[in-house]
């Protein structure tokens, strides 16, 4: 590498040389993304046909349920918003390099913050609410924040503390939601009143738009304002840029001054914050009926951190991603008619993503055989 | 807290909790002697609890079928290669992140094995314990390491075995050194990712063979929770070791005993908070990996990607 000829660097960085191989690159690309994507639909597609189901019927089930019926878009925005939030979590902690994979864990200790300032409290509702959206972010962040110490204090990974943080949340929100003296509703005549908490007041939760017949809160509002300030705050300025080197080669970072164990914690802080305010958006978006329960959760934690790969942890990707993951899981609903496993959709997720997955290696891969077998014919 | 106490000395003194945990802790091991070889290579490798879960349901599935609690087995073996085989592709041939893939792996199986589970409604049974003469009646761990079903044995050949692979052949020695110098073993002729891909799919192997011993030899049944992150706690397993054989293996039996205290607690007549027995073994975990991660020297290549030329 060392010996390499200067000029084949310029001949590689001609102007005539960059455009041409542009547009070539740019349809290659397009071209892998069909082919791969295409497969992931097929191979969704034979899994159902194998099982002697319709997946014409299947396809058709699943875009009703999620836009077409009346009534379901607004459905599918009130899911995509906590997903969303999760993911900008996830895009902001992996550009710092920092794989935190404990969203749901989170997510439940943001609502559960949540559902103390709102059950717990007594103030003026818009104020109850504001500050238990507040709260759920640091509630959030607080319990990311135990796996960041345990990262820069004593080298534990953050891929398998944050993990095992999720059961020990799991567990947590049970004992509390059972427990008189913490968060169980104590009006007796309250249904499944043993493992739940009280629903929260009319005037603590997220304010309803109505529109062309569909419902849905403002939760998806405040995702895709967050999701705009993070990708802003990512590309263009100073802080965003310490997160983005961080990642990308911290052995830079650590010579320039940027602190890995800060700004680490900072970035893992931050991913954390954003899954709880998701939780938060859940509860009083009305999911579980406005009430905290034991099996509140119910994967969006583990969807929203699909979404981020899905989107490459770019935080405008994001939104029609977790569209599109929101748009699975209530377009599954309709899936019952057609005698179809809703649990199809599991693996349409997985196989989209690992679709999503190949185009960028291939393209990659191959650009460096060009590379090498280009700078093999100059020498 | 006096009640705790007598708790625990009542606990260690009874046979049974030293059989479950040793029975725990196998399946545990079958997991984490595979993890390890892959972590000695370089490779945080996730997709491991996928699978373990894909081994279970292969297992379960070639049961329902055969009855046969070998070919369960060499099933369960199959699920856990294919999965190991997408992992160890994408992430050291396509250069994707492990991370991403490992737990796309694992989104897949639990969709896959949740799909099918409910179409095809698959039903296992318990292999025959057997009682290994002479050896199984020694008092306390006698019937806890030799009196267990038979897929259980499996695993003691496998210990001297991963030890020889790892540590007295040229492969073993040229897996450990891909996990500690990357760039020095690609100089010294090693194809460093093709390494890394076997070892994964040694993993892969050995997790699906754990997970079908998970149903043919433990449970006796299938569940798509049945798994339930327990492949991350293998993961920790071998932290909790070290990257060693022996402290590999004493982190699944501690694990399990995590495991079979929690169940027994309750058996014996002690009333503990049944969300703080659920949560004691992962918490056990963390503390574990708090205390004891820093001491270790892991593989200085561990979850770092091989791409020539690019450091």
């Amino acid at each position: 590498m060392t010996d390499m000829d200067p000029t084949v660097l310029e001949v590689e960085t001609a102007p005539e040389y960059v455009e041409a191989n542009r547009w070539r690159r740019l349809g290659e690309m397009i071209v892998l993304y069909v082919l791969s994507i295409g497969g992931a639909v097929a191979i969704s597609g034979l899994l159902v046909a194998i099982t002697g189901n319709s997946w014409i019927q299947m396809f058709k089930a699943l875009l009703d349920g999620a836009f077409l019926a009346p009534g379901r878009w607004g459905d599918t925005l009130v899911i995509a918003a906590p997903m969303l939030l999760v993911a900008l979590g996830m895009v902001v902690g992996v550009k710092a390099g920092f794989f935190n994979i404990g969203q749901e864990g989170q997510l439940l200790m943001g609502a559960l913050a949540m559902a103390w300032v709102g059950t717990k409290l007594a103030g003026p509702g818009p104020l109850l609410l504001v500050l238990g959206l507040a709260m759920a972010f640091a509630a959030g962040g607080g319990y990311a924040g135990l796996a960041a110490i345990m990262r820069f204090r004593r080298g534990v990974p953050e891929v398998i503390s944050t993990l095992l943080l999720v059961f020990i949340a799991l567990q947590i929100v049970g004992y509390a939601v059972t427990t008189d003296w913490l968060l169980r509703d104590l009006d007796a005549t309250g249904p499944s009143r043993a493992i739940s908490s009280a629903a929260l007041g009319e005037d603590t939760r997220l304010p309803v738009i109505r529109i062309f017949g569909n419902e849905f809160n403002i939760g998806i509002l405040i995702g895709v304002i967050l999701a705009l300030i993070v990708a802003f705050a990512l590309t263009r300025t100073v802080w965003g840029f310490r997160i983005r080197l961080l990642g990308h080669n911290p052995n830079v970072a650590q010579k320039i001054g940027v602190s890995a164990t800060r700004t680490g914690s900072l970035a893992l802080f931050l991913s954390g914050g954003f899954a709880g305010l998701a939780g938060a958006v859940m509860l009083t978006g009305g999911s579980s009926g406005f009430r905290l329960t034991t099996g509140f959760s119910q994967n969006i934690g583990w969807q929203g951190l699909l979404v981020a790969l899905l989107a490459a942890s770019r935080p405008l990707v994001a939104m029609p991603m977790a569209v599109l993951f929101a748009a699975l899981r209530t377009g599954s609903g309709f899936l019952a008619a057609t005698g179809v496993d809703r649990k199809i959709v599991d693996v349409v997720q997985a196989l989209l993503l690992l679709a999503l997955l190949v185009p960028p290696a291939i393209q990659f891969i191959r650009d460096r055989k060009k590379a090498r077998a280009r700078a093999a014919r100059e020498a | 807290m006096g009640g705790v106490f007598d708790a625990i000395v009542n606990i260690f003194g009874s046979g049974t909790m030293y059989e479950s945990a040793v029975r725990l802790g196998a399946f545990l091991a079958f997991a984490a002697l595979g993890e390890l070889v892959a972590e000695k290579a370089g490779t945080i490798n996730i997709s491991v609890e996928g699978s373990l879960l894909a081994g279970a349901f292969t297992g379960t599935v070639a049961y329902h079928y055969t009855g046969s609690t070998g070919l369960a087995l060499l099933a369960g073996i199959a699920g856990g290669l294919v999965i190991s085989w997408i992992q160890a592709n994408m992430s050291h041939r396509l250069t994707a992140d492990q991370f991403v893939v490992g737990l796309t792996a694992n989104v897949l199986v639990a969709g896959i094995a949740g799909y099918f589970n409910g179409i095809l409604d698959p039903v296992a049974k318990r292999a025959a314990f057997v009682q290994i003469p002479v050896l199984s009646s020694i008092p306390l761990i006698g019937p806890a390491l030799f009196g267990q079903t038979w897929p259980t044995y499996l695993l003691y050949p496998l210990i001297p075995l991963t030890w020889w692979l790892l540590f007295r052949t040229r492969w073993g020695l040229e897996v450990r050194s891909v996990g500690e110098n990357p760039q020095a073993a690609d100089v010294s002729g090693i194809d460093v990712n093709k390494r890394r891909r076997q070892s994964i799919y040694y993993g892969g192997i050995l997790a699906g063979l754990g997970g079908a011993f998970l149903v043919v030899g433990q449970v006796g049944s299938f569940d798509t929770g049945a798994v339930g992150g327990r492949g991350f706690i293998a993961i920790a397993a071998v932290y909790f070791g070290g990257w060693t054989l022996t402290g590999t293996l004493l982190g699944s039996l501690v694990f399990g005993f995590a495991d079979a205290f929690r169940l027994a607690l309750p058996v014996l007549g002690y009333s503990v908070n049944a969300q703080f027995l659920a949560a004691f073994p992962y918490v056990l975990t963390l503390l574990v990996m708090v205390a004891i991660t820093k001491q270790m020297r892991q593989p200085a290549a561990l979850s770092q990607p091989f791409i020539r030329g690019l450091r």
